[in-house]
């Protein structure tokens, strides 16, 4: 993951507690969250920040949605987060765009998502994760890109809570080892980059959300079932403190 | 249902806890028989694999009866008598592909954790701590298992479950540790640990045709398991300078491969098991490397070391400088242990070799805590592999 800073020193002004991450407009975006004591001026400063955001977006979903080259894209963006990750799937090319461009399955493995509605053939769609203390967060996408069988690109629609553009990949694999899927995703988190800095020591960073929802479309593409243990039995937990796994559970989630 | 779990270092607790329902449509539910405790499992109650959690069942070796089969089983029916492995394994990915069953791709939740980790993650294991997904163990009356189609394997002869049921981990284990050391005629095998591993890398290494296996412990009942049953040579580390019995026992050659069935636990004397006690309590150095440094130096030029014994994280002081002037070769890591399972099954049918003969105490669920405990002592307690019986 790579932030950028900005350089009127918008760190300053607001410090995020936490992280949580969605999935933007066709595949990912985190935002902050804003808790406690500075929730107020932390949302407004967002707010400016995201409105900042906007004018460098063009650029950066030009540059994401270049076909031949999504890996090198440089987002020239003064403001915001970059993140990219990448896994390989035992599945044709052809098998895996279908099954990602029909953007109802994307909550089948990405964790935070809850629904995705398609209109207009996939070009907008609207979005709804699960937010901070449960709330809902919804957001409209455009899909800026669409190379059948190589790459998906979008952004979010100005309005929305979650302001991110991104990209995904599909690129056979050498000796038939399937297929390589990347994940490209640039967004500006309304908590601003502290907030995205403090996820990162926290270990919830971007690229780790990334990583565990491909993960989960890999098992789901080629296993057909999703790992998990969730409702297994264990014996009495421990009354206070989070637990090994929990732990383990939380730094992957 | 009773359960043996854990709950910290040398705290084991047999508890009631609920039972295992379908959770995924390629699971299965098995109502346990015979389920045994591992050496694997003393790293656990010696605390030193990290990711458990209090609560966690154990348990990786385990059979039974196939009780409740989630909706894509198709070859497992309610009835079925199983071993089921250690590892789990999808059956679908790359890796399951190309009988590489222990680093499967698919089974593990916890994947981009070890991923960060290791720089890759391998299949999910039963009882093993959160690193390696959290399962449930089968030391228990009930365990859940999935992709049960791919990795257990039906057992339909008579034979009794003591004869089947090391096919799971052990036995295969051995096995392949033996078959990593690439073995030709007139080769002489040294095999670090008398444990059930250790047991049935010489008793494979002879069924692959080596000439000689010297097997190298210090607890006595072990020692005379390995010569009396597996007809090793013995050598007692504890009273003898181990290289240059090899060397003198080779003919100035050294042992042809090396195998340490010992792992992250090594025991040893003197300054050098000083060194690695006090830099383990101090978490500079993860695992005890001692038998791996005396493998390395025994070995033959050109020779291989075979590494079954569990190894979780940094070791120390290796002569690295040793293993690459002799050009050796390593070979290593989990079992692959559904490659193994029928052409162990055949041995067994054929009579080649009965496994139960490494199991010294029988008890049931509750015996548990005192059977992990004496296990985990071995000197003077006489026991060299326990199982239990649930029910
Ligand atoms: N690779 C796998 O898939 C796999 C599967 C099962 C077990 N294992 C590992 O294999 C190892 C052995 O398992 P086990 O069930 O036989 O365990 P065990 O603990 O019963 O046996 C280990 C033996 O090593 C002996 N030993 C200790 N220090 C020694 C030394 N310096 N020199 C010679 N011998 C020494 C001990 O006295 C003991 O008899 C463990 O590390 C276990 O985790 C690996
Ligand atoms: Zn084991
Ligand atoms: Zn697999």
């Amino acid at each position: 993951m790579q932030i950028v800073w900005n350089q009127s020193g918008a760190p300053n002004v607001h410090p995020a507690e936490r992280w949580l991450s969605l999935l933007g407009g066709g595949a990912l975006a985190i935002y902050g969250i804003s808790k406690g004591r500075h929730g107020v001026g932390r949302t407004i400063a967002g707010l400016v920040i995201m409105k900042r955001g906007v004018t460098g977006h063009c650029e950066a979903y030009q540059a994401l949605g270049i076909r031949t080259a999504p890996s090198n894209a440089t987002i020239p963006y003064e403001l915001g987060v970059r993140a990219r990750a990448a896994i390989t799937v035992s599945e044709s090319r052809e098998k895996i765009y279908q099954f990602w461009r029909e953007l109802q399955n994307l909550p089948r493995f990405m964790q935070h998502l809850q629904s995705v509605e398609p209109r207009e053939g996939g070009k907008y769609s609207t979005w709804v994760a699960q937010g901070p203390a449960g709330k809902e967060v919804r957001w409209e996408a455009e899909m800026i890109n669409d190379i059948p069988n190589e790459l998906i690109a979008w952004k979010s629609l100005p309005g929305s809570d979650v302001d991110s553009a991104g990209s995904v990949s599909f690129k056979d694999a050498p000796g038939g080892r399937g297929t390589e899927i990347r994940v490209e995703l640039q967004y500006n988190p309304p908590g601003g980059v502290v907030g995205a800095y403090i996820a990162k020591l926290f270990g919830r960073e971007p690229e780790q959300e990334i990583r565990g929802d491909l993960t989960r479309l890999k098992q789901y593409l080629e296993a057909g079932e999703i790992a998990t243990t969730e409702g297994q039995p264990a014996g009495e937990l421990p009354k206070q403190g989070r637990t090994a796994g929990q732990i383990v559970r939380e730094a992957i989630a | 249902m009773r359960a043996v779990c854990w709950y910290g270092s040398g705290d084991i607790r047999v508890e009631t806890v609920k039972d295992p329902g379908i959770l995924n449509p390629n699971d299965a539910i098995v109502k346990v028989t015979l389920t045994a405790i591992c050496g694997s499992d003393l790293h656990l109650y010696n605390g030193f694999i990290p990711g458990m959690e209090r609560g966690d069942i154990l348990g990786h070796e385990f059979m039974g009866e196939v009780v409740e089969v989630g909706e894509k089983v198709q070859k497992l029916k309610r009835g079925d008598r199983v071993v089921v492995p250690f590892t789990i394994c999808c059956g679908r990915c790359l890796y399951c592909h190309n009988n590489l069953w222990s680093l499967c791709d698919n089974t593990n939740p916890s994947a981009p954790l070890l991923d960060t980790m290791y720089g890759g993650s391998g299949a999910a294991l039963y009882g093993y701590s959160h690193l390696y997904g959290g399962y449930a163990g089968g030391q228990a009356e009930y365990v859940r298992v999935p992709f049960a189609d791919v990795a257990p394997i039906k057992i339909e002869s008579d034979l009794t479950d003591e004869q089947v049921l090391f096919l799971s981990d052990i036995f295969p284990t051995g096995y392949m540790a033996a078959e990593n050391c690439n073995i030709k005629p007139g080769d002489t095998v040294a095999v670090w640990g008398c444990g059930p591993v250790g047991q049935f890398a010489i008793r494979s290494a002879y069924l692959l045709g080596a000439e000689r296996v010297i097997a190298i412990d210090s607890v006595p009942e072990r020692l005379r398991m390995a010569k009396l049953v597996s007809k090793a040579d013995v050598v007692d580390y504890s009273s003898r300078d181990v290289l240059e019995e090899l060397k003198d026992m080779t003919g100035g050659r050294g042992p042809d491969a090396c195998i340490d069935a010992v792992g992250m636990e090594a025991h040893g004397h003197g300054l050098e098991y000083a060194y690695d006690r006090t830099k383990q309590a101090l978490m500079l150095e993860t695992d005890r490397p001692q038998v791996l440094r005396r493998a390395i130096m025994a070995c033959r030029k050109g020779g291989t070391v075979s590494i079954p014994g569990v190894y979780g994280g940094f070791i120390d002081k290796v002569p690295m400088g040793a293993a690459f002037a002799k050009g050796l070769t390593f070979r290593m890591g989990q079992t692959h242990v559904p490659s193994y399972l029928g052409p162990l099954l055949q041995r067994i049918e054929n009579r080649e070799i009965d496994p139960s003969f490494v199991i010294s105490h029988r008890t049931n669920l509750e015996g548990a805590p005192h059977a992990y405990q004496m296990f985990n002592e071995r000197n003077g307690t006489g026991c060299t592999k326990v199982v239990m019986r649930p029910n």
